[in-house]
């Protein structure tokens, strides 16, 4: 390793405009003569517009245009799409119901834009907005699971009977019933898993400018993935054609998920742009991200597992009810299904597995993918089932798990999923050591002395990353591949851009990129720029989500690297008078071997840009593009344990220790992946100790500010141990599984095993506020 | 509209706002200071710190006419020159930013808690102190580490001069 190659801690190129105030987010961006919209939004989570009026706010001070739902259905902007199909145990597709950018008939959240000011300033706009008058019905709401498959409940969709999208299994029932006939014991389980807002810090914001002469579209806005916003903008919502429309996503704050999406805010902007013929501008703040951004989880499920009688799992079956909110979003319907089920096997040799997941429409805001999206749902589930299985059959929970873990590979789970290398105990093994797992019973005793109650709790998780093998998906419904591309371009002077479909918003993929050239081409990182987030200078991405960034996004990258360095070495071979199999690249020197002949990279370049003495037929220039597409998942997994203690007068938790070892394979940037675990438990932690979306009987969200809604603070949360045990992922050139996700999956069951192990009770639903773990203890 | 006078790091500015403008807004819109941001609508999140009069201040909380008079810095007037405030070098060398949203916020807030606190300074005070700045990205575990590093170092420069 160099000092600025595969495993250095180098610090971040990026941080230095970020830490100076120069970062360039969506909203400080200006153009001349724009425009600044404010969308009307309904105040009833279900209720028929019979009508908008806009005279008043027309003759408003600095108003340009008031535009409503029913223009935009006219001007045949195609409604809102959900690109993966999924079918029904009886083979019957999904049942969808529309979802037009903004509601011309009937809104079914609160939040859901009826029409938008358009307007000189915001102020005017927001001035303007207050000035519409909407005349409403309303209708009776459904807020949660429970109510929307309550017979008789009001229906959102007329193509969605009973509010059920899909009745959707995945595994072998027979299996699951012959194995349960041959239980010794039967542990089972109820669990909700609760519903989360994303919250990245940066509101989502967008730019739209439509130039008429061009007929042409500019899109700045707040996108994990910029590429596919252009592609689905174009394709499905008859925007524009795609060379017709430049989308750029330039710093983005935090995304977790929730910028996936293309949401109605951006098609409006887009259509608004051409409307007024000026740039519109559309900056969300937090209450519109509450309302409006995709949220998370709200699973509530039912988990039988079977053991026998030497406490090997037999089977397990699982029946789960997914809230999809009002309408499905982009990616919603593979959450609960292909990326939540399959990793229903957990780290776990489980012969039988079948699981029913019946995914409703609620009043609510839509659901879609939230860091981890169905992975912390299902390791959640797992968890919390072998700690309760280990009360109840009286074995430590660590040698539980132990005594089912997988431990030859590739393994083939019932529900999909191939492992393809893994070592389980290792993990555990360095979790346990370094939080003194041994001397817990003591610590726990003198603990009690004081009046506490102290609790353990670990969680084992597994998660499959690097989504994801076009093929695959493809197969199972996914309306497009999750390949990702990358180009290098070698300037004359030796100097490198890496242009890549990844984006980067917090990952620092700025640094970790160049870090991967820098590794095989030996050049300083500070000649290395890494070009992303634009769909006018990367040729196409499929972005940012799902941990996936450095195994295929990465691979891209050595793939054009490659091709590179295949060229570079026949120019070299020319250059020198030597053969190209001679030739070895050797701290940014092409060498010929067992000589002392070599020329640098920049002469090489310079070379083939000069093209005065280039290998016959040869074309000039040196740059080279690669697509790369994976072959399967990449599988981190690892061992959390937490350690914490409770105030039984109180019921507040308070952190003793929390310790995470995890196997993201190798390490490129040891810094960079330790904050993104830091970072992934924050979220976990926060979901198991204080966050929740709550609606009211009404379904009127409650908790829609940050005064409602706790978000983890730092003195939240306690400080982390790490480590990392390694297997290195064979199925990409870096041996790279992906570590975004990794804390916000396998968190919140260490957080919640250690509070019921504290308190001794196992019924506790997250978030574990104080309120909660005081009724556990004392009924 | 009133004209508000301040001095925004170490210029003196003159600004036409509505009444109504939060100074935020017009460090952000009027004078195009964009690293001041705005996370929130409730005061919450500490995206929008600034110094006014050398004390940390959520500038979503206070109007701008109410800052006239005042001396503000802001994230872009903390380094001197090319050389980084040790706040902000502390915080790229402890991986303290991500996403870089809530960074100047937190690194404004954080500059004030060392000025407050001086050297008495650990863990538990860093955490305590930065309730009202909130991080989505860090986990706020790095944030800590920084704060604390940055304070060992401003203590040193002070000793040196």
């Amino acid at each position: 390793m160099g000092v600025e190659g595969i495993g250095a801690s180098v610090v971040r190129k990026e941080d230095r405009r970020f830490i100076t105030g120069k970062g360039r987010y969506v909203d400080d961006i200006k153009m001349l003569g724009m425009t600044y919209a404010h969308f009307v939004r309904s105040p009833h989570a279900h209720a028929k517009v019979k009508g908008i009026d806009s005279t008043e706010a027309m003759k408003m001070p600095g108003v340009i245009a008031v535009l409503t739902g029913q223009q935009i259905v006219d001007d045949k902007v195609g409604n809102l799409i959900c690109g993966w199909a999924i079918s029904s145990k009886d083979g019957s597709p999904m049942k969808m119901g529309a979802w037009p950018a903004m509601a011309p008939e009937t809104v079914r959240f609160v939040g859901q834009a009826v029409a938008v000011v358009i307007a000189e300033t915001k102020n005017l706009a927001k001035d303007a907005a207050e000035a519409v008058v909407v005349t409403y019905e309303e209708l009776p709401a459904v807020p949660d699971i429970k109510a929307a498959i309550k017979p008789g409940a009001a229906q959102l969709h007329p193509e969605a009977p009973g509010n059920v999208v899909y009745d959707w299994h995945i595994g072998d029932e027979a299996a699951v019933k012959d194995a349960f006939s041959k239980a010794a014991n039967v542990v089972t389980l109820e669990l909700t898993n609760n519903r989360l807002v994303p919250n990245a810090m940066e509101p989502r914001a967008a730019i739209a400018h439509y130039e008429a002469a061009e007929e042409h579209y500019t899109l700045y806005t707040t996108s994990q993935n910029p590429h596919v916003a252009r592609l689905v903008l174009s394709a499905f919502y008859n925007i524009a054609p795609e060379n017709k429309l430049r989308v750029i996503a330039p710093d983005v704050g935090g995304g977790f998920g929730s910028k996936i999406y293309v949401y109605p805010e951006e098609m409006v902007a887009l259509w608004a742009s051409k409307k007024v013929d000026r740039p519109v501008k559309w900056t969300g703040d937090r209450s519109e991200a509450f309302l409006t951004d995709a949220h998370g989880r709200d699973h509530v499920s039912k988990a039988e597992m079977a053991f026998d009688k030497d406490n090997k799992i037999l089977g397990l079956r699982v029946k789960t009810h997914a809230n999809f909110g009002a309408y499905m979003s982009l990616f919603s319907s593979a959450v609960p299904t292909y990326l939540y089920a399959t990793l229903l096997s957990g780290q776990y040799i489980i012969p039988a597995i079948y699981a029913e997941v019946m995914g409703v429409y609620t009043n609510t805001t839509p659901v879609d993918a939230y860091r981890g999206a169905g992975r912390p749902e299902a390791s959640y589930l797992i968890e919390r089932m072998m700690e309760t299985a280990a009360r109840q059959l009286k074995v430590d929970p660590a040698e539980l798990r132990r005594r089912n873990f997988i431990t030859q590979f590739p393994y083939q789970t019932p529900v999909i999923m191939a492992y393809d290398v893994g070592d389980f105990n290792a993990s555990i093994d360095s979790a346990m050591k370094a939080i003194d797992y041994a001397g817990f019973p003591a610590r726990k005793a003198k603990a009690k002395a004081d009046g506490k109650l102290r609790g353990i709790g670990l969680s084992c998780y597994i998660e499959a990353c690097g989504i994801a093998p076009s093929k695959a998906v493809g197969s199972l419904g996914a309306g497009v591949g999750l390949w990702e591309s990358a180009e290098i371009r070698v300037n004359p002077v030796g100097t490198i851009e890496v242009l890549t479909g990844s984006h980067s918003h917090g990952q620092g993929h700025e640094t970790t990129f160049c870090q991967i050239i820098a590794e095989r081409l030996g050049v300083p990182i500070s000649q290395v720029s890494i070009v992303h987030g634009d769909t006018d200078k990367v040729q196409f991405g499929m972005g940012t989500y799902g941990s996936r960034s450095l195994a295929v996004g990465g691979t891209a990258i050595v793939k054009a690297m490659e091709k590179v360095e295949a060229k570079a070495k026949k120019i070299a071979a020319h250059a020198l008078e030597a053969s190209e199999s001679d030739i070895v690249i050797e701290n940014g020197e092409f060498k010929v071997t067992g000589t002392d002949k070599s020329i640098a990279l920049p002469m090489v370049a310079l070379a083939a840009y000069t093209a005065h003495n280039l290998p016959d037929g040869m074309e000039p220039g040196l740059k080279e593009t690669a697509f790369y597409d994976p072959t399967n998942f990449t599988f981190p997994a690892g061992a959390y344990i937490c350690e914490l203690e409770v105030d039984p007068g109180t019921g507040k938790t308070t952190f003793v220790n929390f310790v995470a070892a995890d196997d993201f394979g190798r390490l490129i940037n040891p810094m960079i992946v330790e904050g993104q675990v830091h970072g992934g438990l924050a979220q976990g932690i926060g979901q198991a100790l204080l966050e929740g979306a709550v609606y009211d009987e009404n379904a009127q969200l409650v908790t829609a500010s940050f005064m409602d809604y706790t978000m983890p603070r730092a003195d939240d949360l306690p400080s982390f141990k790490l480590s990392h045990t390694t297997t290195l992922c064979p199925g990409n050139p870096l041996g790279v599984k992906g570590c975004g996700e990794a804390g916000a999956i396998g968190a919140s069951a260490a957080v919640i095993n250690a509070i019921t192990d504290a308190i001794g009770n196992n019924k506790l639903e997250m978030p574990a506020t104080p309120d909660r773990v005081w009724h556990a203890i004392h009924g | 509209m009133s004209t508000v006078k301040l001095t925004v790091n170490g210029r003196a500015v003159s600004v036409d706002v509505e009444d109504r403008t939060l100074l935020v807004h017009l460090l952000r819109e009027n004078l195009n200071l964009t690293g001041t941001h705005v996370g929130c609508d409730t005061s919450q999140c500490g995206a929008c710190v600034v110094h006014v009069d050398g004390r940390a201040v959520k500038s979503c909380t206070m109007l701008a006419g109410q800052a006239a008079g005042s001396n503000v810095t802001t994230i872009e007037g903390l380094a001197k020159g090319d050389e980084l405030h040790p706040m902000q070098a502390a915080f790229r060398d402890n991986h303290g930013l991500q996403c870089g949203y809530c960074t100047p916020g937190m690194i404004m807030s954080a500059v004030d808690i060392v000025h407050r606190h001086g050297g008495n300074l650990d863990e538990e005070t860093v955490r305590h102190e930065l309730e009202g700045n909130i991080c989505r990205c860090t986990g706020y575990h790095n944030i800590v580490k920084s704060v604390l590093d940055a304070a060992g170092r401003m203590k040193v420069a002070q000793a040196a001069e």
